[in-house]
């Protein structure tokens, strides 16, 4: 074969072959990991955190703002310490409140932000002090039929 | 009689540990004499024609179909939990992960491996490497350097241009034709799909796979018997040795990677 045919059909090759990684890159996975050098850690204590995974999203207003980088278990206090690694670009408020919450009514649970209106901003290696935790489905179930059993009893 | 089979297993035992340290040896020498696959790359790029631009066309069809099929059995699973919209990051999920390295190495261990294998067996058989030992050519530098370098840039490409193609198929089948939203298919597969563990982890797959079933059809075709019976038993040993190294360096390979996510 001829070489420069045999070399163009190389080239083509190569090219899509990185077209193709490209696109895996960009439009299938996201490139935009919060990496540590332009992030912060803050530390948030729950009781109970469900079904909260590390590397699942913190979002503030819907729009995600960092990751769970962390969670550990806390023997002296029997709590979870979940350290959420956020990006710079967002500061909020010192008194700023953490819930677990959960997208959708089986999706994955994230960590969602409500900024409070301190003027003075959270700083790395922080604690958050108001938190909420994560709402399980059983406590919730229980709740609700010890609420009917009660209403059903004859006075 | 139980002398005999005793004798026997002997004898494989011996043979197989020849065998692999023949093996390791060869593997070696490529590694050694590759400087003139690179000083002549001219070689290195013929052998990428053969291996690489030759094996596009199955594995682009193949990474359509297997996409939309995913596409087809992951939409059907998941929408007897309504989580239909899960569907991009299922597809891209499992073919950047292990679809796309796997199939693509079985694919690159038939379409190219026996191919490699037959040629390097036949040019032993014809004495052609004899030849070229007897004009001072060194027939691991220019016959099976450029081969091994040729499949090890081919195979991470392939194996990209297959995951891309079957994610493709997917999104095909599920978006256009059966109706998943589209946003949320390709948000959801973004939301999923990290870069470094899940895209880099199936590139160093695709880059082990590629090692592994170059020098497997090598050295077949290197060791093969100077017969026409051995170059075809050299040939199917080539597929069916890479294949099972394949699977098998896979879930190592996955042991490893994915072992700290939870």
């Amino acid at each position: 074969m001829n070489k420069t045919v045999l070399d163009l059909w190389v080239g083509l090759f190569v090219i899509a072959g990185i077209i193709a990684l490209l696109f895996l890159a960009l439009k299938v996975g996201s490139m935009s990991t919060v990496n540590s050098s332009d992030s912060y850690e803050v530390v948030a204590r729950f009781e109970n955190i469900g079904g909260l995974k590390v590397r699942a999203p913190v979002k503030s207003a819907g729009v995600v703002v960092g990751r769970v980088s962390d969670i550990r278990f806390d023997n002296e206090k029997y709590e979870a310490a979940v350290t959420l690694r956020l990006d710079k670009r967002y500061a909020f408020p010192k008194d700023t409140s953490a819930a677990i919450m959960t997208s959708g009514l089986l999706g994955e649970q994230y960590v969602g932000l409500e900024p409070g209106g301190d003027s003075v901003m959270l700083k790395d290696k922080d604690r958050i002090l108001i938190t909420q935790d994560a709402v399980v489905l059983e406590n919730l179930i229980g709740q609700f039929l010890y609420g009917k059993a009660q209403e059903g009893t004859p006075k | 009689m139980l002398k005999q089979a005793i004798e026997n297993l002997g004898n494989h035992t011996i043979q197989g540990v020849w065998r692999i340290g023949f093996a390791s040896r060869f593997f070696l020498a490529v590694l050694l004499h590759s400087g003139t696959a690179f000083r002549r790359f001219g070689l290195t790029i013929r052998e990428i024609y053969f291996t690489g631009v030759l094996s596009l066309i199955i594995i682009l069809v193949s990474g359509l179909f297997v996409g939309m099929v995913l596409g087809l059995q992951g939409y059907e699973t998941l929408q007897r939990y309504g989580s239909e919209s899960a569907l991009g990051t299922l597809v891209a999920l499992s073919l950047v992960r292990e679809l796309g390295p796997v199939l693509a190495g079985l694919l690159f261990a038939s379409r190219a491996g026996s191919a490699i294998t037959a040629e390097i067996g036949l040019m032993k058989a014809t004495e052609q490497l004899s030849a070229m030992e007897m004009m001072a050519v060194d027939p691991i530098a220019r016959v099976v350097a450029p081969r091994f370098w040729a499949g090890v840039i081919s195979m991470p490409l392939l194996a990209a241009l297959f995951s891309a193609m079957g994610i493709f198929g997917g999104y095909l089948v599920g978006v256009q034709l059966i109706g998943v939203d589209e946003g949320s298919f390709w948000s959801q597969m973004q939301g999923a799909v990290d870069f470094e563990q899940d895209i880099l982890n199936g590139v160093i797959k695709s880059v082990v796979f590629g090692i592994a079933v170059t020098t497997i059809a090598l050295f077949e075709g290197y060791d093969a018997p100077p017969t026409a019976e051995g170059v075809s038993g050299a040939t199917t040993r080539t597929v069916v040795t890479s294949s099972l190294a394949v699977l098998a360096l896979d879930f190592v390979l996955t042991a490893f990677m994915f072992r700290g996510l939870n």
